[in-house]
């Protein structure tokens, strides 16, 4: 008997110390995961109601051809971001870990630094370097176009230069995985192949990128999945122009849902892009986890 | 041999901080133009290197801008998610480490899967919540989407699940409860994590951008990141003005992170799970 009341008083005691998480994770997370889904088959404004409208705003994404722009947009910008600043943290991470004690703190606090900005911070002073009349970038983008260029304003540029200012404020993140990934691998490996007589380049290939594989899967599929989920930066930098060449499906949710009253659309193309990062991030994370083991 | 290995060392060093510096270039100029006048700015003979300490902009910034009352508005947003995401976090994982109860699993499962919801994703419905509640344009708004963060709990789990269970016998022995362990036991043998947690936590509330921008929609009510945007539209280009307010937003963050960076650096290892 006293053990079966201890036992519910345990359970007590275990619910009442999630309850808090719980009940805040029902409220703001569960519940508007179950609406976006309800309100895509509606055709309810953003705030009251509307009607069951079956598949039609889905049959009508399916027509849209902003929706199709913004797709080839979001898969462009992960193009230009994923890769590059996989590469880019990779080598900063190299040389980083390389250098001594104070020397790294150092380094390390330079490049991380845009890290921790807001993006409004980030996009303002990017969008300074790089004002048409007066950047101090403008003359280095003269040498190799030959003119100076509005790259917010100009449906070529437009892209490349958000991925730039993506890259230059996250990449710090970037960094940081590839150095702990750096100082999970065992130094007794390298001394270990270099009795062997490895040569450096040796070294890389067949001790750091093998073992630092894990650490690189894990940086792509953040990375893709953060990127996709871009917003901020081609609101503040070029909402979404010039002629739609920067619109993203984010943007578009924005757009319908605030600007043009359209929730259930809005919660459609929610859904949309909540599957494709589901899909994505499983898809990858397996095919990466699949190649790691090959090697 | 080992000349040539010193000197290879010095010359990485060397190019790996000139282009640290190259890296955070940008930062410099927008301190460089803040402190021009708006005039030498734009002038052709503006260089490089600072060449005035005009404080001008700044005092413009604090007191012909809202900044103050966004600077508030950010504080007071950020402790309150930061403090209450620390303290459910570390409760529920608590239950989750060293309790049994029915469901414990299919929350955990919960709690992981939740991990790869895009939050982005749930912004409408949110809002018509908020609306619901009455919380548009309100702190309370801005702050409870903001309090679901699953990793905080995935991190003080795995810390949980390595504490001693010797460690638990004499609080039991006296009669202390769960509630007892959890905060005389496992919070001060977990302070270390705990600050990490609580200072990216902090960060990552600081620099939201899209739910404040869409929540709020009164000038007086914004955060910083938000609210910087505005100045933009009320001057028009004054770009010396707009770097002070930049840096001006950015500030508490920057020496935040300078103060904890061994911490801020522990913490994103950990949270992203390559450090345990």
């Amino acid at each position: 008997m006293a053990m079966i009341r201890n036992r519910s008083r345990h359970r007590l005691v275990a619910y009442s110390l999630i309850l808090p998480f719980v009940a805040i994770f029902a409220l703001v997370f569960a519940y508007p995961v179950i609406e976006v889904v309800r309100m895509s088959f509606t055709d309810a404004p953003l705030i009251g109601g509307g009607d069951w409208v079956g598949f039609d705003n889905y049959a009508r994404l399916l027509s849209d051809k902003l929706f199709y722009k913004s797709l080839v947009n979001n898969g462009y910008f992960v193009l230009l971001t994923v890769i590059p600043t996989t590469v880019i943290a990779l080598v900063i991470a190299l040389a980083v870990n390389r250098l001594s004690g104070r020397m790294q703190a150092l380094a390390l606090v330079l490049f991380f630094m845009p890290y921790v900005l807001p993006v409004s911070v980030v996009t303002q002073i990017w969008a300074w370097m790089l004002d048409f009349q007066f950047g101090i970038l403008q003359p280095v983008i003269e040498f190799f176009t030959g003119k100076p260029v509005p790259v917010f304003k100009n449906p070529f540029w437009v892209m490349p230069a958000v991925a730039v200012v993506t890259i230059w404020w996250t990449n710090g993140f970037n960094v940081l995985l590839f150095l702990a990934g750096l100082r999970n691998i065992p130094e007794e490996l390298y001394e270990a192949a270099k009795l062997d007589g490895a040569t450096r380049r040796q070294l890389f290939l067949r001790v750091t990128w093998p073992l630092l594989w894990p650490v690189t899967a894990l940086v792509l599929t953040l990375q893709l999945i953060l990127q996709l989920k871009i917003f901020d930066q081609v609101y503040l930098l070029s909402e979404g122009g010039p002629f739609n060449s920067s619109y993203v499906l984010l943007l578009m949710v924005y757009r319908e849902a605030f600007q043009l009253n359209h929730g259930g659309y809005a919660a459609a193309i929610s859904l949309v892009l909540f599957l494709i990062i589901v899909v994505i991030s499983v898809l990858q994370f397996q095919i990466l986890r699949i190649g790691g083991k090959d090697k | 041999m080992t000349r040539q290995r010193r000197f290879e060392n010095l010359a990485l060093t060397a190019i790996t901080l000139l282009a640290g510096l190259i890296w955070i270039f940008p930062l410099y100029w927008a301190f460089v133009t803040s402190i021009r006048s708006e005039n030498r700015v734009v002038s052709e003979a503006a260089g490089l290197l600072p060449d005035e300490f005009n404080l001008s902009s700044y005092v413009d910034a604090l007191f012909n801008t809202s900044l103050i009352d966004w600077y508030i508005n950010s504080i007071g947003t950020s402790v309150i998610i930061t403090a209450v995401v620390l303290l459910t976090g570390m409760m529920c994982a608590y239950a989750l480490s060293q309790m049994e109860f029915p469901g414990r699993r299919l929350l955990y499962g919960i709690v992981l899967a939740s991990f790869m919801v895009p939050a982005q994703a749930l912004v409408v419905p949110q809002f018509v919540l908020m609306n619901d509640l009455d919380l548009i344009n309100r702190w309370g708004g801005i702050i409870l989407p903001q309090l679901v963060v699953p990793v905080v709990i995935i991190v003080y789990k795995q810390f949980f699940d390595a504490v001693p269970k010797e460690m638990k016998e004499a609080v039991v022995l006296d009669g202390g409860g769960d509630y007892t362990l959890l905060f005389k036991v496992y919070l001060p043998l977990n302070w270390g994590i705990t600050t990490a947690l609580g200072i990216i936590t902090f960060i990552m509330s600081w620099n939201a951008f899209l739910w404040p921008f869409l929540v709020i929609t009164t000038e007086d009510m914004m955060t910083i990141p938000v609210g910087i945007t505005q100045v933009n539209d009320a001057f028009g280009v004054a770009y010396a003005r707009i770097m002070s307010v930049a840096l001006l937003a950015a500030a508490p963050v920057v020496i935040a992170y300078l103060i904890f960076q061994k911490r801020v650096t522990e913490a994103v290892m950990i949270s992203s799970g390559v450090k345990g």
